[in-house]
């Protein structure tokens, strides 16, 4: 048996929610309400001294143990918000933990995201030695491997070209080099490996493998794509609500994962869900749903998994020719298609006795794993009575669904997988 | 030999703190040389710019404030007494200001990756320390334009201000930047801010003209090292060792407390940055 690297302890990890708008706190706003409501403030702070406030509080992460061994590498699987990339801060030291302790012995190289530090300004050489000396490289290491990463990267003709000059795949080749060439004994890496080209991708594992077989080094990473951890990992941890939901067999804890996120109700219940009105010209959504192919309410699909929005709407009104409109949006919220039942010549009557229920069924649109929302809006005679934004969101998992190609990675949202030929 | 990390929720300050900043010393390099490297490629005239800068706020300031309002200078040419207050101001409202920033526009590093958080708001102050080099040049010109022949001891105590000015700069920029973490209109308050004390630190008009209030003045750390930079170089007035014992011991204290709110608040800068 192998000597122990990391031992984690009992980690906890808690954060506050707050619920300002726009997200960041405003000296101005603070000084405001002292002085408007000077005794609202005072008392709000000698609750919050003695612990008798109702801050919200939300454990990110609770109980965590494990403990990893010299040259493992661990997959580190779970759903969107189960805590993986909370446990990669708390190991990478980004932030600190609420309660346990975590021993490691041994450098820790951590790779969140390629390419952290680059400059656009700088030249591809500059970058080299800034992004090396971030990810923890000593300058003298840097300059006796400088050749090594610039042949990795390929990128040699350009080396004195600024990196906003680049294309995107040079970009990510370069900063993906300085990460692999960097020689920690424990190396933690978060979802990286979803840029970058397929052909990029095998280079990139094959020298995570190299580093780890040859070179016996301990590997923590974490992925929604389940080929690679499935290729790379010897055991894996899956993650659910903050705890450990099983740790072992790679196979067994795809299997766990697979069943979590198959297993989920994703019915919502709108009345509960956001504080904004639901309602507008006396229509309101009563429930929007994503039906997956086994005809289950879900918020996680299958890559290529055909499925169905399911909405209902009710109206105080009786209403003729109704036109209803359900818009995919990418995570960032950029409009991915915009069907709408007109342009179907499909329209919908409303009364106010009974909900409307329509049902999209969307086959033919393939989205890359990763999250998107929900739009749901009305029409009449080209007037839009109601539209709700991002009242839902859904997931596509890297698994793929039946016969579906598996994803092969690279940008955008929509998969296609062309025949390609020469003529 | 391996190195041992034990990762525990974190105490505010100890002086594993230090050894950990001198370890990462590189970086704080890297930080630095980037800065200069970036803001030099990015203006059309670069490194001119450093002397450009100070020489024209210079100009402006004596004919204005020299030349048409008559203002005093104890008896020096009034280009050199103003340019070496100038120095010293610009050295610290530089510093100050893109220290305190430092930690927001760096967020996409602060965020993925590990290091002491103190090299951002030091490595910015460091830079600084290169343009205050660069403009001194003018000085070099304008004390030999003039004649002067600074003291032996003059030149001796120079480091020692500008390691002074650096304490207070960074004291002050550590514990804005550590606010303007949380409290992201602070940057706008800033401006205002340095221009207001611009107008309460002796760099335009000698602390001689306050007359019996200037001890208030002499509460402004910047007030002791301008005087003892002019005095020093100029040799016009003799040094004041107490008003800059005083000034040690402000900039000194400031550092600290700086220091102290950064710990304190550290924690949390890559949760709500």
């Amino acid at each position: 048996m192998k000597e122990t690297v990391i031992a984690v302890k009992n980690i906890g990890k808690k954060y506050i929610i707050t619920h300002e708008q726009g997200g960041y706190v405003a000296l101005r706003d603070v000084l405001t309400n002292i002085f408007r409501t000077p005794l609202k403030f005072f008392t709000q702070k000698a609750k919050e001294v003695v612990g008798i406030s109702k801050k919200e509080e939300f454990w990110a992460l609770r109980n965590i143990h494990f403990e990893v061994r010299r040259g493992e590498v661990i997959g580190i699987i779970g759903k969107n918000g189960a805590g993986k990339s909370t446990i990669l801060k708390i190991l990478s030291q980004i932030t600190p933990p609420t309660e346990g302790e975590i021993r490691i012995e041994g450098r820790v190289g951590s790779l969140l995201e390629v390419g952290t530090g680059f400059h656009p300004e700088l030249s591809g050489r500059e970058n080299i030695f800034l992004n090396g000396a971030i990810l923890g490289m000593t300058k003298k290491e840097i300059v006796k491997k400088f050749d090594d990463i610039v042949t990795f990267a390929g990128i040699e003709k350009f080396l004195d070209t600024p990196v906003k000059f680049y294309s995107s795949g040079m970009y990510v080749r370069l900063a993906f080099s300085v990460a692999a060439h960097m020689e920690p004994d424990i190396l933690i890496i978060d979802e990286v490996l979803a840029v970058g080209d397929a052909e990029f991708q095998k280079k990139c594992l094959g020298k995570m493998d190299e580093i780890t077989k040859k070179q016996g080094r301990t590997i923590l990473f974490v992925s929604h794509n389940t080929s690679i951890i499935r290729e790379l990992c010897s055991r894996c941890i899956v993650l659910d609500k903050g705890k450990i939901q099983f740790d072992g067999n790679t196979e067994e804890a795809i299997e766990t994962y697979i069943k979590l996120v198959r297993g989920e109700q994703g019915r919502s219940d709108v009345s509960a869900g956001k504080e904004e009105a639901k309602e507008a010209n006396g229509l309101s959504i009563q429930e929007v749903s994503i039906i997956n192919s086994e005809n289950r309410p879900t918020s996680d699909l299958l890559f290529g998994e055909p499925f169905s929005v399911e909405v209902a709407i009710s109206s105080r009104d009786t209403l003729k020719n109704i036109s209803i409109g359900v818009r995919i949006e990418s995570e960032d919220g950029h409009p991915i298609t915009s069907p709408t039942s007109g342009a179907s010549k499909k329209l919908f009557d409303l009364n106010p006795t009974s909900a409307l229920r329509v049902k999209a069924r969307i086959a033919d649109c393939t989205l890359v794993p990763g999250q998107y929302w929900i739009t749901v809006s009305a029409t009449r005679h080209d007037q839009k009575l109601l539209e709700i934004m991002k009242i839902k969101a859904f997931f596509v998992g890297a698994d793929s669904y039946k016969d579906t190609p598996s994803y092969t990675g690279g940008w955008g949202v929509i998969n296609s997988n062309p025949e390609w030929s020469s003529y | 030999m391996t190195s041992v990390t034990t990762i525990k929720p974190k105490k505010t300050f100890s002086w594993n703190d230090i050894r950990e900043l001198w370890r990462y010393k590189e970086l704080l390099y890297f930080f630095a040389w980037r800065d200069l490297k970036v803001r030099y490629k990015q203006t059309a005239i670069g490194i001119a710019w450093a002397i450009f800068q100070p020489l024209i706020t210079m100009l402006v300031f004596t004919i204005f404030f020299g030349g048409l309002a008559k203002i005093p200078s104890d008896g020096v040419p009034y280009p050199i007494f103003v340019f070496i207050g100038l120095l010293i101001w610009q050295f610290f409202s530089t510093a100050l200001s893109d220290a305190s920033n430092s930690l927001v526009t760096n967020q996409s590093i602060l965020t993925k990756i590990y290091f002491p958080r103190l090299i951002l708001p030091i490595s910015t102050v460091a830079t600084k320390i290169i343009d205050f080099f660069i403009a001194t040049l003018i000085l070099v010109g304008l004390m030999i334009y003039y004649h002067f022949v600074p003291h032996l001891y003059g030149l001796l105590i120079l480091p020692l201000l500008l390691v002074m000015t650096f304490a207070v700069s960074t004291g002050i920029g550590l514990f804005l930047a550590a606010v303007n973490v949380k409290y992201r209109d602070v940057r706008y308050v800033l401006p205002f801010f340095i221009q207001i004390l611009l107008f309460i630190t002796p760099v335009i008009y000698p602390p001689s003209i306050a007359g019996k209030y200037a001890w208030i003045m002499a509460l402004n750390p910047l007030t002791g090292i301008i005087k003892a930079a002019r005095a020093a170089l100029l040799g016009n007035i003799p040094i004041n060792w107490l008003l800059l014992l005083i000034s040690g011991i402000a900039c000194l204290f400031t550092l600290l407390i700086g220091l102290i709110y950064f710990k304190k608040t550290e924690k949390y800068f890559a949760d709500i940055i």
